[in-house]
């Protein structure tokens, strides 16, 4: 059995089906980027991992447990934006990853003392460890994205999943965020599951990736029908333009 | 040059402030000057002179029956029902605000109900609350609370949906409950907004309060506005009114720098 088990998942909004058929297995510490049109739907298949909504047919499992009804513990986010709290500074938001799970959100005494050893352990390892005390609205964009990854870290989840987090950055931050992001694969060894719109990232970060196209098209009606993983590239030796496609799927192959 | 690029150096702007200040003060003296000479005894519109000495004397002079000074009485009284009425608006403003714009079922029952209860004019409840309440302090500041709770809670419960997606569901997957995004992410985004918010709702609070004193009550700011009304003294009345506007700046200028030591946050930019 593996990691995370997508079985056969269809999501549509009223009417409008958006995703269909969706059926992914990834092993566990697998880096999965999925790219596609925009609008096709891949922050919904996110969503959907996050647990955020239930899918209208099919079961996402995350380490053989029953499917989730809302997102907790057990799955790390970082969005494109809005992923740190605005009112907590460096420190804070990395001990919210822990003391957030209390049932007043906070740590006291030696516990506390303990987890702000740990969040400036991690705040040295993104690089923060000298912004610690500021707040995250006087940070550079990239700074609050590492900050954002470091805080879903702390809270320990089974998958990470980001949604375009680079997507708001510049060229140069963008590349340093992909040595950021390799570097801390390599120590902790995350399932991760990245959407991204740029198709060579995809490549060098991911160790697979995930297309998400509509197989079927109406020319009268574009939104008849949802979009499915069209191709599922093994990006591991070193990506473009070596990739191999892993499964037979039942669109045009590349020629 | 374009006007919108022409900023005034600080010493004119200093200049520019007092500008509409000095020339109200110079309208109201040739005004003044004007009708007390027609009529010297005219009462109307007296002379800065004449108010000043109406104000030493309403500071310094205590009432000849009860021996105290009704200034300070007056203003005791109307601070006190004012910070009553506001701080409990506040109060229930902030909890149902919190509760509305976080529970979908509570928005469901309430959001609707509290937009109709905005309807209401306030004032038209006065009697209500005179005859339920009686003529004492509850009824003027139940109409404090009445007048300016709706406005705060729509204001607030807004706020809290203004809070990005995003940022909940980060909460929620380091493990969260409802009541630990109350206190730990909405409340604190809040309370500059309930601040805002307080600054913007006193000069209806004040409102109320003087319609309330005006009608029934012994002491009070208002109350003694509408009481020497009956003598038109005039002179009275100009400096309890440059009075109440005097303290509803400091309450302002309190408010504003409250918030800027307690959400240093929010005053950061990127
Ligand atoms: N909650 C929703 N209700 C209705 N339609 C939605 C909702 N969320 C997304 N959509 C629609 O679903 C489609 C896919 O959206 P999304 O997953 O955000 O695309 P992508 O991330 O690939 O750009 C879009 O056309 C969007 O308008
Ligand atoms: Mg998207």
């Amino acid at each position: 059995m593996s990691f995370v088990e997508v079985e056969n998942v269809f999501q549509s909004y009223g009417a409008r089906p958006i995703l269909e058929r969706v059926n992914v297995t990834v092993n566990r510490g697998e880096f999965i980027s999925i790219v596609g049109a925009s609008g096709c739907g891949k922050s919904t298949f996110l969503r959907l991992l996050l647990a955020q909504e239930q899918p209208t047919r099919g079961s996402i499992t995350i380490d053989g447990r029953p499917p989730a009804q809302e997102p907790d513990r057990t799955r790390g986010v970082v969005f494109q934006r809005y992923s740190v709290f605005p009112h907590m500074n460096v420190r804070d938001n990395i001990v919210a990853g822990e003391a957030f799970a209390r049932s007043f959100g906070r740590l006291f005494g030696s516990e506390r003392r303990a987890a702000q050893e740990r969040a400036d352990a991690m705040l040295e390892r993104i690089g923060l460890n000298h912004v610690a005390d500021a707040y995250p609205a006087t940070l550079s964009g990239g700074m609050q994205q590492r900050l954002a990854i470091g805080q879903a870290l702390a809270a320990k989840p089974l998958i990470l999943l980001l949604d375009e987090p680079f997507g708001a950055l510049d060229p140069g931050t963008r590349l340093s965020m992909h040595d950021f992001l390799m570097h801390l694969r390599g120590e902790i060894g995350m399932t991760v599951f990245m959407v991204t719109h740029d198709l060579s990232e995809g490549f060098k970060l991911g160790d697979r990736v995930l297309v998400f196209d509509k197989p079927r098209w109406d020319p009268t009606d574009p939104d008849a029908y949802g979009a499915t993983v069209t191709y599922d590239f093994d990006a591991r030796n070193r990506g473009i333009p070596f990739q191999t496609i892993m499964e037979e799927t039942h669109v045009l192959r590349p020629v | 040059m374009r006007l919108i690029n022409r900023t005034p150096s600080p010493a004119l702007r200093a200049f520019l402030v007092l500008v509409p200040f000095a020339l109200a003060f110079v309208v109201y003296l040739v005004a003044s000057e004007i009708r007390l000479e027609a009529n010297p005894s005219d009462r109307l519109l007296p002379s800065p002179g004449t108010i000043l000495d109406t104000a030493v004397s309403l500071l310094t002079v205590p009432d000849r029956r009860s021996g105290a000074i009704l200034f300070w009485g007056d203003t005791w009284a109307s601070l006190t029902r004012l910070s009553l009425g506001v701080g409990l608006a506040a109060a229930i403003g902030l909890v149902f605000g919190m509760l509305i714009g976080l529970l979908p079922h509570v928005r469901a029952t309430l959001s609707i109900f509290v937009g109709v209860l905005s309807l209401i004019p306030p004032l038209a409840l006065l009697p209500i609350l005179f005859i339920t309440f009686g003529l004492g302090e509850v009824s003027k500041v139940v109409l404090i609370v009445i007048g300016i709770t709706p406005f705060l809670i729509r204001d607030l419960s807004g706020r809290v949906m203004e809070i990005p997606r995003e940022m909940i569901v980060k909460a929620e997957t380091l493990g969260a409950s409802s009541l630990v995004i109350a206190l730990r992410v909405a409340l604190p985004q809040v309370l500059p907004r309930l601040v805002q918010a307080i600054r913007l709702s006193l000069g209806p609070a004040w409102l109320f309060l003087i319609a309330a004193e005006a009608i029934a009550a012994n002491q009070g700011l208002g109350y003694r506005i509408f009481l020497v009304r009956r003598y038109l003294a005039m002179d009275v009345i100009l400096t309890y009114v440059l009075w109440i506007t005097f303290l509803a700046w400091v309450i302002d200028w309190l408010l504003k720098a409250v918030a800027r030591r307690a959400f240093p946050w929010t005053e950061v930019s990127p």
